[in-house]
């Protein structure tokens, strides 16, 4: 159906230019720096795939990671059911769609250190409303400085308040567009509401399912201010995801060779990640 | 039915509790923060929304960002706009390959490349500009818009564009003329995501700037830290940051609608 | 399996109508027997589809009662009502296999298993879906999607009406005719009653034995194919069916005589009753011949149309085209000719309905 037409590039060249700058020449720099050792002052020794080998073998990267795919295992299998579940029980139309959808949407649109700093307003213990409730008024005792539980129970409902409704309105985007004539023949059939939504929405929804699915791996896997503002990677080490770390290490202790071979690594399982799960979910469609 | 509605008003009522107490605390004073525990503000004041535009230091934080979150937004989507033509209308060498870079770029987190930005970005002179933080957004909001056009440009039936040049319309000004109004929906949805992705990102702005693009949300930082009792500066400043994004959504809501109604967002 | 009777049934979308016109259906009776071919024809717009959601209960009437074997169904939900609906586009679950799809609404039902194998292995044939039971639907093509949404509705024994939503619309052209005759063949082995709704004359002339015309909400013919080609009730079924339909000229009653343009022709209608309304002569394309005197125009074009000629002639004086039909081999005047109707085959329209006949 497509012409070929080779001329097509000079429409896609402002693009490439504009991402290559964006993306090459950092990445250039990333790649140089791990593999080198530097002692300061811009002195530079080859090293080889030395920091690669440290942070493969390090504890502390293996915990971090591990923290990382805890932290995302639990949000997607919190936030996809949740929100293909609200989505369902929104009406199909009517003056409420757009007044739900701008509300829901609202989350999104907040910059995400105030997301963190209004989080932690939030559960502060004393004068926060869900901290003073817990405490004082149900007697459950909770302190996200203390307890790691806490802290971990806090990140995750902040990610569940965050981003559920980015599922929510692409899951709603699928299922607002299937024909009411699926409803109909689906009714003549006499299916129940199980078999509806097993044979007729879950597959309509499959195509944007995957892009939400595949959005919240990637902005989980690389989430580092709201955690970072909310509880700085604490009590302790126990909630330093992935990101919080490698900033700590490039930042903080300012060692460039392995904090950049961190850093490919890390890229390097979120794109394996992605396009096993993107080739997975596609397989079928090209069948 | 009842029941049915039970679940997205429950839903938004728990979206909205920590914004109602971010706009509670706002309210007021420190006094009473400090105080304890309190649902409403007890003495209702304006006196940190006052602080803050009355501060250079703050509102030129949301007049930073406002620049560089347009011009961002504008840059992503005009440059977005033939490349998303490119690709859902011809097919060209490496174009396969091509945009699955593209998309590739959104998954490298932007902590990676904080360091690489600010080097790149000093090396280049562009160091604590607005262009600077607009160029970098970049990164993540073209491949976005790319994406969207795309889907919604292969919904416009190829005729279209044959009938246009037939009638002799030049390619500039069939699309201007002809082809954009067509994909307005989708020209909304795609400037909504830039908005909102280079509205709420921190990171790469932060590491960018210094004083004269310091976007709001990092000078935000700098009272956080402080902790304690500028709480109620805090929350103020946390409210104003809500209402450009408020003020989007309002104003794309129909092409955002319209966009669902089509699938592919 | 059931005797259909819609009962002065009228439909109005607006919650408060006034006028007609607030109404897409504007009073309609019609009695349909058990096992029998019906086709809904009109344009879009007509209230053919308003009709349809009415008979399979996504709308329930402003007014009126639908029955089925005097059975009231008016609002009942769909599935209470026992029917099957093939939709303009193929509506099949893309996650089953065919023989899942055929097998659904029994399965829903709580058929056992043996009983649903016969019974789909049986349709199967019927639809010659045979050798694809076991692959993806989603796979298929549009022919054979809509296939399934038939096998569907035909694997119950138990449906009172299968209806058609303009079925062939995704229809590759070269395969809407093979389907049309399969639906055909189906109809006289299975003896359902169907409900074919479309816009497309072809489509409903083949399919029905008593084919609805509709238009601006009213029911305007009910008639087996002859009967609406040769007695259309009313100019636009006389229009609407035909190729090229029927012809419309303006006319004029003068002195119990029929006039067009200033020529006295002869008609079919008994002019007794006439009120004093506009008046207006109806007469089919094959009906027109061309003679030494009569009505005066002028050759305009001459179309070719395989087996015969269609040549457009323009009268004298009131500026309007009519059609004539040659047979193919007849000779083809030019220039200035003289027409003459066929006066058995002629009528006279009042306020766009046919004036009864004369009798005898």
């Amino acid at each position: 159906m497509k012409t070929s037409n080779p001329r097509a590039w000079f429409l896609v060249l402002p693009v490439i230019l504009l991402v290559a700058f964006n993306a090459l020449i950092p990445l250039m720099t990333v790649v140089n720096y791990s593999v080198q050792e530097t002692f300061g002052d811009n002195l530079f020794f080859w090293h080889g795939i030395g920091w690669f080998q440290d942070v493969l073998g390090s504890e502390r990267f293996h915990a971090a990671l591990g923290r990382q795919f805890l932290f995302t295992g639990i949000i997607l299998a919190i936030e996809v059911p949740l929100g293909v579940a609200i989505a369902l029980s929104m009406p199909r139309s009517g003056p409420w769609v757009p007044i739900c959808l701008i509300l829901m949407a609202m989350p999104l649109l907040i910059p995400w250190n105030v997301v963190g700093a209004m989080w932690n307003i939030f559960t502060l213990p004393d004068i926060g409303l869900l901290g003073y409730t817990l405490n004082s008024i149900l007697g459950i005792e909770y302190n996200m400085t203390q307890s790691p539980l806490a802290a971990w129970i806090t990140i995750v409902a902040m990610d569940v308040w965050h981003w559920t409704s980015l599922v929510v309105l692409l899951a709603y985007a699928g299922l607002v567009s299937i024909p009411d004539a699926y409803y109909q023949a689906a009714k003549i059939d006499g299916a129940s509401k199980f078999a509806v939504f097993r044979h007729i929405q879950l597959p309509k929804m499959k195509k944007v399912l995957t892009i939400a699915i595949l959005l919240r791996f990637m902005d989980s896997f690389m989430i580092y201010t709201e955690p970072f503002v909310l509880t700085g990677g604490g009590p302790g080490n126990s909630t330093t995801l992935l990101s919080i770390d490698l900033v700590k290490v490039a930042l903080g202790q300012f060692d460039l060779g392995p904090a950049a071979a961190m850093s490919l690594i890390y890229f390097a399982i979120t794109l394996l990640v992605s396009w096993a799960f993107y080739t997975a979910m596609t397989k079928d469609d090209q069948n | 039915m009842k029941l049915r509605s039970l679940a997205p008003i429950l839903y938004i009522l728990f979206l909205m509790l920590p914004i109602y107490w971010l706009v509670s605390m706002s309210f007021k004073t420190t006094n009473e923060i400090l105080a304890g525990f309190s649902l409403f503000p007890q003495e209702f004041t304006l006196e940190n929304y006052a602080a803050i535009f009355t501060d250079p230091s703050w509102y030129w934080g949301y007049i930073n960002s406002t620049i560089y979150v347009t011009i961002n937004t504008i840059i992503s989507v005009s440059v977005a706009l033939p490349a998303a033509y490119a690709f859902s209308r011809y097919r060209f060498m490496g174009d396969k390959h091509l945009f699955f870079w593209l998309l590739t770029n959104r998954m490298a987190p932007p902590a990676v490349f904080a360091l690489p930005f600010f080097q790149l970005y000093s090396a280049v002179g562009l160091f604590d500009t607005h262009i600077a933080v607009a160029l970098a957004h970049c990164l993540f909001n073209i491949p976005l818009a790319v994406w969207i056009l795309e889907g919604f440009m292969s919904g416009v039936p190829k005729e279209l564009d044959e009938t246009a040049y037939v009638d002799g319309y030049s390619f500039r000004r069939f699309f201007f003329r002809i082809f954009m109004p067509n994909i307005k929906a989708g020209i909304g949805v795609a400037a909504f995501f830039c908005f909102m992705f280079s509205w709420v990102e921190l990171l790469l702005a932060k590491t960018l700037t210094a004083v004269d693009a310091k976007p709001i949300a990092a000078t935000m930082t700098k009272t956080a830290s402080s902790a304690g009792y500028e709480l109620g500066l805090l929350a103020a400043a946390g409210c104003l940051t809500i209402i450009p994004g408020a003020i989007v959504i309002y104003f794309v809501r129909n092409h955002i609608a319209k966009g669902f109604a089509l699938g592919r967002v | 399996m059931a005797r259909i009777t819609l009962n002065n049934i009228r439909h109005s979308y607006l919650p408060n109508p006034k006028s007609d016109d607030d109404y897409a259906l504007q009073r309609v009776h019609l009695d349909w027997d058990d096992g029998g071919a019906y086709a809904l024809l009109g344009p879009s717009g007509c209230g053919k589809t308003t009709l349809l959601n009415i008979i399979s209960g996504l709308l329930t009437p402003s007014e009126g009662q639908l029955l089925f074997d005097d059975q009231e169904m008016t609002s009942l939900e769909p599935d209470a009502r026992n029917i099957a609906q093939v939709f303009q586009f193929p509506v099949i679950y893309d996650t089953m296999t065919v023989r899942e799809n055929l097998s659904f609404p029994l399965r829903n039902r709580g058929v056992d298993e043996a009983a649903i194998a016969t019974r789909v292995a049986e349709i199967a044939t019927m639809l010659e879906l045979d050798s694809m039971l076991d692959k993806k639907a989603a796979g298929l093509t549009p022919d054979n999607k809509q296939k399934i949404s038939l096998g569907r509705g035909l694997v119950r024994d138990d449906v009172n009406v299968i209806m058609f939503d303009e079925p062939l619309t995704v229809i590759d052209p070269h395969l809407k005719w093979k389907l049309r005759s399969k639906l055909k063949e189906l109809h006289q082995k299975v003896k359902r009653t169907m409900i074919y709704v479309t816009h497309d004359q072809t489509e409903a002339l083949t399919f029905a034995d008593q084919v609805v015309v509709m238009n601006f909400g009213q029911v305007l013919q009910v008639g087996t194919p002859i009967e609406l080609f040769e007695r259309p009730a009313h100019t636009f079924v006389g229009h609407f069916i035909g190729s090229p339909g029927m012809n419309v000229v303006p006319a004029s009653v003068v002195d119990g005589q029929v006039q067009v343009a200033g020529q006295v022709i002869d008609t079919a209608s008994d002019l007794t009753n006439l009120r004093q309304g506009s008046v207006e002569v109806g007469v089919r394309p094959e009906f027109v011949r061309f003679a030494d005197a009569g009505i005066a125009g002028t050759v305009e074009t001459v179309m070719d149309v395989g087996r015969h000629t269609v040549v457009k002639v323009r009268l004298e004086g009131i500026e309007q085209i009519i059609n004539a039909i040659v047979d193919e081999g007849d000779s083809i005047p030019d220039g200035p000719v003289h027409l003459q109707f066929d006066a058995a085959q002629t009528r006279l329209y009042e306020d766009g309905w046919v004036v009864a006949e004369t009798q005898g």
